[in-house]
């Protein structure tokens, strides 16, 4: 320690302090480069693991009520053929495993990490050919058009989902879900996958370009804000009507109430 | 008369106040004016309210009428909204469009419009309830009731006219069901609608024709009813509750001026405070969110203003099929079959006919059934009129089981129930709720009156436990003040009238339907209490023990 302490105003010190820096942060970048890449070719190659690992998860939670290989029950549908977008909306926003048999799946907290879904995914892609999780391209909303989303939103998504997306009731008990906060992966896949009770848009009916479309418009609206104030829940007159009838005349009423007293 | 000293006032201001008193006698019309009086009570505040928002719907209109454009002309959008931009659309919601944001103060002025329209309407509305219940409505004020209720159908007018207005997806979809109404009505419908839209819907002429109706007819009829309004009520001086020291033939309150004219004048800055208030913190009509009329989508959450729910929720609770029983009856004629859509035509049409007519022609119903056709200047207390309390009870019921009708869809998500349930529990309330309501409302009505007799026979329990020295306990009753026991003992008792004869001894069918409805109405009454009885009371009651609380029970 002496000996380091004595040198550390040696001329060549600065020069050497530098090195030894440049070969700690070279040999550190050298090796999480390396491990990444290594992670990079397990997640390609090893597909065959994550089917077989996403088997023994589907066994171990799905099979009850989709089957043993999926192939459906009385209690679940079957799942050839649905599709990697398909487990991936279900799961990923933990609307499975249903925690009840109603209506319709319950969104509720995501049961497995990021890993396990994309297991369960390449598992039910195994099986049949289906709607495969949007690349990139699809969801970037930059590069999308909110006016002509609108278009195509009100045309083929607004009679369940509200034209401000904000819900609404189908029969006996299902319904159309806010669309406020879903990731744009989650919408993609919904549109392309039909959960529940919505009907498929495949890529002929709306393609991914005009699917971008809707996402962009659905997330330019939800950034947007309501532009007019509290949006009463953009449930459109019912909530204004009920607003009204409370609140209005609520604030008249107690109005007349102090102008029409007397000091008693 | 040319001998006396003309006035000559000290002060310019004076002298021209003067000077124009003199040719046009104001001084007269205030001085008569200024010393009428009004009673004071704060349910009489609502058609004032209704007043007051009408006078700022002319105010805001007038302002939107700068900016609107009702043309049907296809236009591309290009204004700030870019969810919109590049988007076809007619004129008038372009210029919609471009009110709410281009225009400066455009979008709080448009909400400020429309928030008042739904407070016109539910101000007039609770003024009307006011009225019915209690009784103001009774002679000599029955044309004015009838002035009244047109007064509202021109407001619901009013209000779905400039709601299509804008040619959003919303209000295209109502005209659409306006269209599927007339297009129902047997022979004459595609001709009226064909005349309405001038063609097929949606045509390219009704925003137009809406919008002549909304801005000038329309509010020229309220206008024009409204001083028909006030002169009866002018007229007729203003209705008050009963009380000590109020009678047939005075009215007890404050005169207009000073205390009216300043609290009145107060009052409407109120009311355009509190809608600028809602106006400037809460959207209405977002129309950006539902995007143009187009005759192919329909939104979830299409649900007409507030006013005319009532109509769009007896169409949802219609059944199109009553089993296999269909209600599209098919008709043929010589040349040809003509289509009867009953499941459309008796939703839309007949209860809301219904309940107009009964409102209407109730001051002559009840005029009839009761044989009062006496003045009537001093209001019922509703619980005194229990026959009537329990009819406006059931026809408030009626409308708002289809008022909720109309938003069963929302009743259903938030709740969390089916749909289906929904609608299937409605239907029954729409036949049942009103007699229950009815029942239970008249019940209401002679308990709460029992309990005024109670309260001038035994006093009111004054909560005051006396233990006497045998140990025995009794509550205190204290008796009512002489002012109290005016109110509670001088009502209009109403009474079973059996069927009498006409002067030829007769006795008339319709004299026998008139009884049994008086005996329906009047057979369970509560007379108010009469003097003797009250001697009677006073001289019994030193004290009044407490329920139960006898000698043995303390022995025990």
């Amino acid at each position: 320690m002496k000996a380091l302490s004595k040198k550390r105003r040696h001329p060549l010190a600065a020069v050497a302090l530098l090195l030894f820096g440049l070969l700690i942060t070279g040999s550190l970048y050298t090796a999480a480069g390396n491990i990444s890449e290594a992670k990079a070719a397990e997640t390609t190659s090893a597909s065959q693991a994550d089917v077989e690992e996403g088997q023994k998860l589907f066994v171990a939670n799905c099979a009850t009520c989709h089957g043993m290989n999926a192939e459906g029950s009385d209690s679940g549908p079957s799942l050839i053929g649905v599709g990697a977008a398909s487990v991936d909306f279900q799961v990923g926003t933990g609307r499975m495993p249903m925690q009840m048999q109603g209506p319709q799946a319950q969104v509720k907290p995501v049961q497995f990490d990021d890993e396990q879904i994309s297991q369960l995914a390449a598992y039910v892609a195994s099986l049949g050919a289906g709607p495969a999780i949007p690349d990139e391209e699809y969801l970037d909303t930059t590069q999308g058009d909110a006016a002509h989303g609108g278009t195509v939103f009100r045309v083929n998504c607004a009679m369940c989902h509200n034209a401000a997306a904000a819900g609404g009731a189908l029969t006996r008990g299902k319904f159309a879900p806010t669309l406020t906060g879903v990731s744009e992966k989650h919408i993609y896949e919904a549109m392309a996958t039909g959960p529940q009770n919505m009907p498929v848009f495949n890529d002929s009916n709306i393609t991914p370009e005009e699917k971008r479309d809707v996402i962009t418009f659905l997330k330019t609206i939800e950034a947007n804000g309501s532009a007019g104030g509290a949006a009463l829940g953009s449930l459109g007159p019912v909530a204004e009507g009920l607003f009204t009838w409370t609140a209005g005349l609520g604030i008249i009423i107690a109005f007349t109430i102090w102008l029409t007293s007397r000091p008693s | 008369m040319t001998t006396t000293n003309e006035y000559q006032a000290s002060t310019a201001t004076g002298r021209i106040a003067n000077f124009v008193d003199s040719r046009v006698g104001a001084s007269g019309m205030v001085k008569e004016f200024g010393r009428k009086i009004f009673p004071d009570h704060w349910s009489f505040m609502f058609g004032e309210v209704a007043m007051y928002t009408f006078v700022l719907l002319l105010l805001s209109g007038t302002f939107l009428t700068f900016f609107f454009d009702p043309s049907m002309a296809h236009v591309v959008y290009d204004g700030s909204y870019v969810p919109m931009k590049g988007i076809g659309m007619s004129t008038a919601m372009a210029s919609t469009m471009d009110i709410s944001f281009d225009v400066r103060g455009g979008l709080f002025m448009r909400q400020v419009h429309h928030w008042s329209a739904l407070l016109f309407v539910a101000s007039l509305s609770v003024h009307m309830l006011r009225v019915f219940f209690t009784g103001a409505f009774r002679r000599p004020r029955e044309l004015n009731w009838v002035v009244g209720g047109v007064l509202l159908i021109m407001g619901l007018a009013a209000g779905f006219t400039g709601y299509s207005l804008p040619d959003d997806l919303l209000s295209g979809n109502g005209l659409r069901i306006i269209d599927g109404v007339m297009k129902a009505l047997p022979i004459v419908g595609t001709y009226l609608s064909m005349f309405f839209f001038g063609g097929e819907f949606p045509g390219d002429t009704v925003i137009p024709r809406l919008y002549s109706l909304h801005i000038m007819i329309v509010p020229a009829v309220i206008i024009l009813l409204i001083v028909v309004h006030l002169f009866m009520v002018v007229t007729h001086k203003h209705t008050q509750y009963p009380g000590p020291g109020r009678t047939n033939d005075n009215v007890v309150g404050f005169p207009v001026g000073p205390v009216y004219a300043a609290k009145a004048g107060g009052f409407f800055f109120i009311v355009f405070g509190i809608v600028a208030f809602i106006a400037g913190l809460f959207q209405i009509n977002p129309v950006w969110n539902y995007g143009p009329y187009d005759p192919s989508p329909v939104s979830a959450g299409t649900q007409p203003d507030w006013y005319i729910g009532f109509v769009d929720g007896a169409l949802r609770l219609m059944p199109g099929y009553l089993g296999n029983f269909s209600f599209e009856w098919i008709i043929p004629f010589p040349w040809g079959d003509n289509t009867l859509v009953m499941s459309v035509l008796l939703p839309a049409l007949v209860p809301a006919g219904a309940l107009f007519a009964v409102m209407f022609a109730w001051p002559w119903i009840e005029r009839w059934i009761t044989k009062d056709n006496r003045e009537h200047h001093l209001l019922d207390r509703p619980r005194n009129a229990p026959f009537r309390t329990a009819v406006g009870a059931a026809g408030v019921v009626f409308y708002c089981v289809m008022w909720a009708a109309a938003s069963s869809d929302l009743i259903a998500t938030h709740f969390h129930v089916s749909l289906n349930d929904v609608t299937y529990w409605l239907r029954t309330l729409f036949f049942l709720g009103p007699i229950f309501a009815f029942w239970l409302t008249r019940r209401i009505c002679l308990s709460l009156q029992r309990k005024d007799r109670e309260i001038v026979l035994h006093g009111r329990e004054a909560g005051i436990i006396q233990m006497s020295p045998e140990g025995g306990f009794s509550e205190k009753h204290e008796e009512v003040d002489v002012y109290k026991r005016y109110l509670l003992t001088n009502y209009v008792d109403r009474q079973y009238i059996p069927a009498q004869p006409d002067a030829a001894g007769h006795v008339s069918g319709s004299e026998k339907r008139r009884a049994a409805i008086s005996k329906f109405f009047f057979e369970d009454r509560v007379a108010p209490v009469t003097p003797s009885e009250l001697e009677a009371a006073h001289a019994a009651h030193g004290h009044h023990e407490v329920e139960g609380d006898t000698q043995d029970s303390i022995a025990k």
